[in-house]
């Protein structure tokens, strides 16, 4: 059996309204939460990256895991915010958490599915039997540009999961990876901010690649939606994942505790898996859970996972998404969000 | 000049047409057109786009569609009238054929607007650039300039301008060829995102791709094809000053009026003639002026009209049967010849659903900017 042994996630505490965004750029509020499903979001802190982001999901994964860290023989970190233009992120997680040197490192980025291409990786490793554990995390500190629309979503946060085959709390059944060249977002060198192609992000882009990967996930398996109890699509607003859902056959009950974006925003590789995440933490043994990432250029990577016995003993290991999402929330207003986000340009 | 005859017509689905390119989505319209009507050959060809530079960065479009649709070395034109672009290019076919120059002449409309340009910045070329873009006015704000002078000059009402969008998208819920087929209700026209007050989203028509192409031919050519066709009653054309603020009135399109009295002495005909009109409803505020200023109803009934259905299907005078520019999508260039093909289908009698019972006469009124130019013709069924 090959699978997650251990999983972890992590929110920063601060938050933004899409209220406080909407005033700054004399916005609808209303319009906007009503269109996008979206009412808050999480704001990295001031000493916060994608790599600290990394650090604490990890170190909850292994607290569940409960294994030597030395025994992990991969580390992939998908972001498309890595700190460093040139520099892995995987080197510093390593050596937070007592991992390595004898280990195969790398930093993954594929806009907002490089998350789920580390977690594929290293189950593909460890199924293929190249080591007995292996770290994927998606993780970000996304970024929107001041007035764009993707200012009101782009968010922070990230999760971690350790693939192994012993003691494994969710079994991955099936997968299936769906990609094509479809520019509908993107970032060349020394942009501050990603770029994308309005409404074209939208049905040639996202709907045809998580909907497509998502079909052919449920045909390679035989199974129906309504054999699983929970789905979990990326989240880039309130309203996509849950058209995309619906057109698979997926209902609003399985989707739910997945879909977490209204409060979350959208940390874009942290996003499915964060909303898997969620799910695990409540997530019944034999259940089976359906996933499918999607990243702008564009691809999707879809997951079927059945949940273990072993996930009642690890869960209260470590914090918990919802837990995160729902307390001790410090909301900042525009100009400290400006500030944190180092909107602010200053002199050296 | 000699009698002058629509024989075919062609049109692409408006939207967002992320697959075609601008040249495919005009060969298509074109190739569409020419099955339609039956003709072996083109002498020329028209094509009218407003701003294909700044949409997607090809201009001498002429020699690029000639190319594309395989039919070099023929003359094509591109012909600019801002908005009134695509009523410029069949105004143009029109008198090339009348004139006896030729015989079958092509003229289409095209836009690319959905590739990533700044959609609003490349219409807001067609105002003022010195006077007033210049000041950060667009389209939006010039509309809802016409607008608030109009509602407070007439006590027309904001339920009043959005019967208007509520009648366009039941006629677009009917065609399938237009962007929006959902009707809609007058409560979610005025609870939509404001744009520019008293201008709400669904008061404004959307950005679009599309292609629409006629086929004209001399009455003898069209004849012989043995196929539906209509015939040219009249056509005039006009321009005012370009920019808003120096107009004489803001509530009344001098362009329009001056057209349409051209037009209606040159066909012998008077607005009671007409069966039904596809007008440029580039905003619901300027169905309400440019059906008054056509002669359908008196200065400042406009909006009541709309709202009592005067202007429905089955009322006094049909306008925009099409979905009109709101819900059938304003793919810019190809606006004007969308609605000449709207009138062919309504005068043959192929509209299906949205046939407008009698139809005689249909009248089409295609316009530049805030109203700097306007195009209009009067199509007679046969």
């Amino acid at each position: 059996m090959y699978g997650i042994v251990g999983y972890g996630s992590y929110l920063p505490r601060y938050r933004i309204k899409v209220e406080d965004i909407a005033k700054q750029w004399g916005a609808d509020a209303n319009a906007l939460k009503r269109g996008l499903l979206l009412y808050e979001k999480t704001v990295p802190g001031l000493d916060e990256d994608t790599i600290t982001i990394s650090v604490e999901a990890a170190r909850s994964a292994l607290q569940r895991a409960k294994i030597d860290p030395q025994k992990i023989g991969a580390v992939y970190i998908g972001s498309e915010s890595h700190p460093y233009a040139v520099k892995p992120s995987g080197t510093i997680l390593i050596d937070a958490l007592g991992i390595g040197p004898h280990v195969h490192v790398a930093s993954y980025e594929f806009a907002c599915k490089a998350g789920s291409e580390a977690m594929y990786v290293a189950y593909s490793l460890v199924k293929a039997g190249e080591m007995d554990y292996a770290l994927g995390i998606g993780a970000d500190t996304s970024q929107g540009a001041p007035g764009d629309a993707l200012e009101y979503s782009a968010s922070a946060g990230g999760a971690a999961f350790i693939m192994g085959k012993e003691k494994v709390v969710a079994e991955i059944l099936f997968t299936h990876s769906y990609t094509s060249d479809t520019p509908d977002f993107w970032r060349r060198e020394h942009e501050f901010y990603p770029r994308h192609a309005g409404r074209f992000t939208g049905e040639p882009a996202y709907f045809k690649h998580i909907y497509n990967s998502g079909k052919s996930l449920l045909e390679k398996s035989g199974m129906i939606p309504s054999d699983f109890q929970f789905a979990v699509f990326h989240m880039p607003n309130g309203k996509f994942p849950q058209e995309v859902g619906k057109k698979l056959g997926f209902t609003k009950e399985q989707m739910e505790v997945g879909w977490i974006v209204p409060w979350m925003g959208n940390t874009y590789s942290g996003s499915s898996p964060t909303g898997l995440a969620a799910i695990l933490d409540v997530a019944k043994p034999g259940d089976k859970i359906f996933m499918v990432s999607f990243g702008s250029g564009a691809g999707s990577d879809g997951f079927i996972f059945q949940v273990t016995d072993e996930i009642e003993k690890v869960r209260n290991l470590a914090p918990k998404l919802r837990d995160m999402l729902d307390n001790d929330k410090i909301y900042l207003d525009y100009g400290q969000y400006a500030k944190f986000r180092k909107k602010i340009i200053l002199n050296e | 000049m000699r009698d002058v005859a629509v024989v075919g017509v062609g049109i692409t689905k408006f939207g967002e047409l992320w697959k075609d390119s601008f040249r495919d989505i005009f060969v298509e319209a074109s190739l569409k057109a020419i099955e339609n009507s039956g003709v072996d050959h083109i002498d020329s060809m028209y094509i009218g786009t407003m701003s294909s530079g700044l949409f997607v960065g090809q201009e001498h479009v002429g020699a690029v569609m000639a190319d594309y649709l395989g039919v070099a070395p023929i003359p094509a034109t591109r012909v600019e009238s801002a908005c009134a672009s695509g009523g410029a290019a069949f105004r143009s076919a029109f008198f090339e054929v009348a004139s006896g120059h030729s015989d079958i002449v092509l003229a289409g409309g095209v836009e690319k607007m959905t590739d990533g340009a700044d959609v609003t910045e490349a219409l807001a070329t067609a105002a003022d650039q010195e006077y007033e873009v210049y000041h950060g006015i667009t389209f939006p704000g010039l509309y809802a300039m016409i607008a608030r002078s109009y509602m407070h000059d007439y006590k027309t009402t904001r339920e009043q301008l959005a019967a208007v969008a509520v009648k366009n998208h039941k006629n677009g819920s009917m065609n399938p060829n237009a962007q929006f087929r959902s009707p809609i209700t007058l409560e979610q026209v005025m609870k939509s995102t404001m744009v520019a007050n008293p201008l709400r989203l669904l008061d404004c028509s959307p950005v679009s791709d599309g292609g629409a192409a006629v086929i004209l031919a001399s009455l003898d050519v069209a004849k012989k094809l043995k196929r539906p066709f209509i015939k040219i009653k009249a056509s005039s054309q006009s321009s005012d000053t370009i920019a808003l603020h120096s107009r004489e009135s803001l509530t009344s399109l001098k362009c329009v009026s001056v057209a349409a009295e051209k037009v209606f002495k040159q066909a012998k005909l008077k607005p009671k003639d007409i069966s039904f009109a596809e007008v440029h409803d580039c905003f619901t505020i300027a169905e309400v002026v440019v059906t008054e200023d056509l002669g359908f109803f008196e200065k400042g009934k406009g909006g009541e009209a709309a709202e009592k259905g005067m202007t429905a299907i089955d009322g006094k005078i049909p306008i925009n049967t099409s979905g009109g520019l709101k819900s059938k999508g304003h793919p810019v260039g190809a606006t004007g010849i969308a609605q000449i093909i709207e009138c062919y289908e309504q005068l043959t009698g192929q509209s299906g659903e949205r046939q407008v019972k009698k139809a005689k006469y249909g009248l089409a009124q295609n316009m530049g900017g805030s109203g700097a130019s306007c195009i209009i013709h009067i199509l007679e069924a046969v």
